[in-house]
């Protein structure tokens, strides 16, 4: 164990942290806030990277322009799903499940139709630092810092303005914020744009690394619905947080001495153990543990 | 009602549509004309019906699960994948001794139960959401799919079976006892299928009337009602869980003797869809609307595929998303609903 080693090992945790936070963290916000999960989140985050791919090719826009008109695009594209489709399921969560998994076909396969089996990807930034031998690529480091970025934005929206408490509200309550005079159809909308967004910006930023196609998709959700799974709907900005932290600490050794399957049949066994033993995940845990400290206060 | 006639009540009981004289006679007639085929139909119509009759036990195990159980999964494919392989890799292995074939069967089926009685124990002793078990389920069939994709080479091989990677196993033997043949275009087989579905229907439809497809229900309805009633929800749904799992086991071994062929995508992502569409088109609360709905719609998917698979999939995907939104209960079941209502005011 020297020094050049442990640092390529964290490197690869860095790597697999910012994947797994930056595929489930909107899920699971749609997922504590709204408790519906949206299957079509991987074809979500497929619209955000061929979106960022037509503006590089087509409208030669710079890749951080690609990126955010992916995470505006997408976002946009949400609000329209939410309104057409996912809010007619409110009360039926299985139901919405189904239509968001027959969304999914519609958007892969109408992809396959419409622009074919794949695209010339986003040309990769080539920066690479070098340390004692290894080499590391700057973009993927650039992928981490995003990452924890959108993890800290998204704690100040929960936790600094007004929407945030808005939305914790009806969380906690949706009957009780609405008579507080929340409109909480309004904050189910916005969560759900925002979680698309969110996908749009990881399809985004994760283009110049992967093949372009219209199933692409299901590389990313696998993960993600274990992230979610693992980190439960109780908070999900520390369900996301911890489970991929979690999660990483597992598939970035499997990964990196088995493969990348080995990694996966980890995490899915990660996963079983986990909720055999905390069925509401980490956050549900977490959440159960500041209540019984709250409630061991009080007595 | 008990004696010897009981069980006729019973299965004609108040769990599915269809009861009645009418729907028992049709039924019958049904019934003897599927069995009465072979005397006037080609071996091509054959072997095409039992393709896809083959289908039904897999579609039924998730109606079961999903429409009385409450349990959305979608794992059935994986389950149907593992039988087949599971078959293929013990029956090709012996090959050459009598009765190899009929042990396949069995290992297949067994292997599937395992696996899901396994996976069912994590998933429902944790008393978790409802959310989760589709998202596991299809994590599953993900990674399984992925993992025989790279089982290509001699390297993957269980006794001289190769794998065979995303090509698929090749040369499985179809299911033979004594002198019968269950081959893809043989009339055994056509007939084999042909009560499997009418065995799976009537036996399920037995299964959901009796006093353990009552507390099924229970547990879809309120799950802590039941609990406080004194059942163990979590054996309970391991169960149903199990059940479905060896029903999709039972598709999968007619499907590799009837095609002595598998690859990994009959574990892949639309493999692991399909079921679920039949289930919620047909109407997930009735055995008999999801019968109809898996042949329905397993014949306009291959009918469709002819003309190109994306197509295919862009139908199926819009018919699940259009009847989610415009027959949440089904499409077979939301027609029976009008004919009843129609008929109510009929004078």
């Amino acid at each position: 164990m020297n020094v050049p080693y442990i640092v390529s090992l964290a490197y690869q945790y860095a790597d697999n942290l910012a994947f797994l936070l930056l595929a489930a963290l909107g899920l699971m916000i749609i997922l504590g806030v709204i408790d519906v999960i949206n299957l079509a989140h991987g074809e979500l985050i497929m619209l955000g990277a061929y979106t960022t791919t037509l503006a590089y090719h087509r409208a030669h826009l710079p890749l951080p322009a690609c990126v955010l008109l992916s995470f505006i695009g997408v976002g946009a594209f949400g609000m329209f799903l939410e309104r057409t489709v996912i809010r007619r399921f409110y009360r039926d969560k299985l139901g919405a499940l189904v239509a968001t998994w027959g969304i999914s076909l519609l958007l892969s396969q109408g992809m396959l139709l419409f622009l074919g089996p794949s695209l010339i990807a986003v040309p990769l930034p080539e920066w690479t630092l070098s340390y004692a031998g290894y080499s590391f690529g700057g973009y993927r480091l650039l992928l981490f810092g995003a990452s924890i970025l959108v993890v800290l934005l998204a704690w100040w929206i929960f936790y600094r303005t007004k929407f945030g408490v808005r939305t914790r509200a009806t969380m906690q309550n949706p009957a009780m914020a609405q008579a507080l005079g929340v409109d909480t159809r309004r904050i189910y909308l916005y969560t759900f744009a925002a979680g698309s967004a969110l996908a749009g910006l990881t399809g985004g930023l994760y283009a110049p690394t992967t093949t372009i196609v219209p199933l692409m998709g299901t590389t990313f959700v696998d993960v993600a619905f274990i992230t979610v799974v693992v980190g439960g709907g109780a908070n999900p900005i520390l369900g996301a947080l911890t489970s991929s932290a979690l999660l990483a600490s597992i598939s970035a050794p499997l990964s990196s001495v088995f493969g990348t399957f080995m990694g996966r049949i980890g995490l899915l066994l990660t996963a079983l153990v986990i909720i055999r033993f905390l069925p509401r995940g980490l956050s549900g845990y977490f959440q159960d543990l500041q209540r019984r400290r709250m409630a061991g206060a009080r007595s | 009602m008990r004696g010897p006639l009981g069980i006729f009540s019973r299965v004609g009981g108040r769990q599915d549509l269809g009861r009645g004289a009418a729907f028992w006679v049709a039924f019958a007639i049904v019934a003897l004309g599927l069995v009465a085929f072979p005397l006037f139909g080609s071996a091509f119509y054959l072997s095409n019906l039992a393709n896809f009759f083959v289908y039904v036990p897999m579609g039924l195990g998730l109606c079961l699960l999903w429409g009385y159980g409450g349990i959305l999964s979608f794992g059935q494919a994986a389950f149907f994948g593992i039988s087949g392989y599971v078959y293929g890799i013990v029956a090709q292995n012996l090959s050459l001794t009598p009765g190899a074939s009929l042990l396949g069967v069995a290992a297949a089926i067994l292997a599937t139960v395992i696996v899901a009685a396994l996976f069912g124990y994590f998933v429902f002793y944790g008393q978790v959401s409802a959310w989760i078990i589709p998202l596991l389920t299809l994590v599953l069939s993900l990674i399984l799919e992925t993992f025989m994709a790279q089982t290509a080479g001699y390297q993957w091989r269980i006794g001289h079976v190769l794998l065979g990677g995303y090509n698929g196993m090749t040369g499985i033997p179809s299911i033979q006892v004594g002198p019968l043949e269950f081959g893809g275009a043989s009339i055994a087989l056509y007939l084999l299928t042909v009560i499997a579905m009418l065995l799976g229907y009537l036996g399920l439809r037995l299964l959901v009337n009796s006093h353990f497809g009552y507390v099924v229900v229970g547990v879809r309805d309120d799950v802590e009602r039941t609990r406080m009633l004194g059942y163990n929800v979590a054996r309970m749904q391991v169960t149903v869980f199990a059940l479905a799992a060896g029903l999709a086991g039972l598709s999968g071994v007619l499907y590799v003797s009837w095609g002595n062929y598998i690859n990994p995508s009959s574990m892949g992502l639309y493999a692991a869809t399909l079921p679920v569409i039949w289930t919620a088109v047909g109407g997930r609360s009735s055995l008999i609307a999801v019968t109809l709905s898996t042949v329905a719609l397993k014949w306009l998917a291959d009918s469709l595929a002819v003309r190109g698979g994306e197509y295919a999939f862009l139908i199926m995907g819009a018919l699940l998303l259009a009847t989610m939104l415009f027959f949440p209960a089904g499409i077979v079941v939301s027609l029976n609903r009008l004919w009843r209502r129609a008929r109510r005011q009929a004078p």
